[in-house]
């Protein structure tokens, strides 16, 4: 039963890929965006990746999707038809596609029990854990505990890039003031 | 080719296929907000790849059932892989944070170049270089 869940939300995100690809209005895009996130969240908990699902339903559904919005508001909504000819994205996608398709064919089977990758540091993971940490979810163990790390570097990264925003967006308003009314209708007469 | 390989094989194919979708719109389009969505496609297919790589038929998902302190049913339970969980946990968060990132500069390109598309940008590009 899981697979054919599997498989038929595998072919809709496929699907909505491709829509994403063909329509130009920016604002379908990114509400498809979000709907190709929530599909995939609802992919993550079929395969029992239950922590992942709440987050990428949290963070790719609903934050990234406001972050787009206000990010169009800003700079508009409308793309280009694209100049040039399709032809050598086509063959550069087609081939890494190929090559990447080829990778597959002697990879160890979807859901096997043993797959190679459920047999380093899992078993301990999993078998340890209840005795070194004390709760029950395993992947917030290892998320606070075992990686711990891990996650204070991904904290950094998150500072940094809030930084990195703040100064990118202060930059803007000190532009705009300086350059009074006409940088605005610079940047409306485009659209 | 079997049925069986088929259906093993299908979750990497499609997630190919939504990482060849998404790299596609990175390199043939040319509005940079859109090139950041085709950047978003191709990521999460990553991340379906790890998960993807992480379960086990018939498994549950890696919360221990029973005692927390090593209770009796743990033993005769299957649990999925907790660590490409784990992984992409930190992928996505670090992932909305770089698109975060790439939209406050497309916002700051809008308002230096007055467009977002890239053959626009070049052409104003070339321009300035030709007056100068």
């Amino acid at each position: 039963m899981s697979t054919v869940v599997d498989i038929v939300l595998l072919t809709l995100l496929a699907a909505t890929g491709i829509a994403l690809l063909r329509i130009r209005n920016l604002f379908a895009v990114v509400m498809l965006a979000g709907i190709y996130s929530l599909l995939s969240a609802g992919l993550f908990t079929v395969m029992d990746a239950v922590d992942v699902a709440f987050t990428e339903a949290a963070v790719g559904a609903g934050i990234s999707t406001v972050l787009f919005l206000a990010a169009l508001a800003l700079a508009g909504h409308h793309e280009n038809r694209p100049g040039h000819t399709p032809l050598l994205p086509l063959v550069v996608v087609g081939v890494t596609g190929l090559a990447l398709v080829y990778g597959t064919v002697d990879m160890p089977g979807f859901g096997g029990a043993d797959n190679p990758v459920h047999h380093h540091v899992a078993d301990h993971y999993l078998e340890e854990s209840p005795h070194e940490i004390g709760i029950p979810n395993v992947v917030t163990a290892v998320l606070a505990s075992y990686r711990g790390y891990d996650t204070m570097g991904e904290t950094t990264v998150v500072f940094a890039a809030a930084v990195a925003v703040m100064l990118l967006l202060a930059g803007r308003r000190r532009s705009r003031a300086a350059a009074g009314d006409d940088g605005e209708e610079g940047g409306a007469g485009h659209r | 080719m079997s049925l069986d390989f088929f259906v093993s094989h299908y979750n990497y194919w499609v997630v190919i296929f939504l990482m060849m979708v998404g790299f596609y719109i990175l390199i043939s389009r040319g509005n940079l907000i859109k090139k950041i969505i085709g950047l978003n496609v191709f990521q999460t297919s990553v991340f379906m790849l790890y998960i993807s790589m992480g379960k086990i038929t018939g498994g549950t998902p890696p919360i221990l059932i029973g005692d927390a302190h090593g209770g009796e049913a743990a033993g005769h339970v299957v649990y999925s892989n907790p660590l490409p969980h784990v992984l992409i946990l930190t992928a996505i968060v670090v992932g909305i944070a770089t698109t975060s990132v790439g939209l406050a500069l497309a916002v700051r390109i809008k308002e230096a170049y007055g467009t977002l598309e890239e053959d626009e940008i070049n052409r104003i590009e070339a321009q300035v270089e030709a007056s100068e």
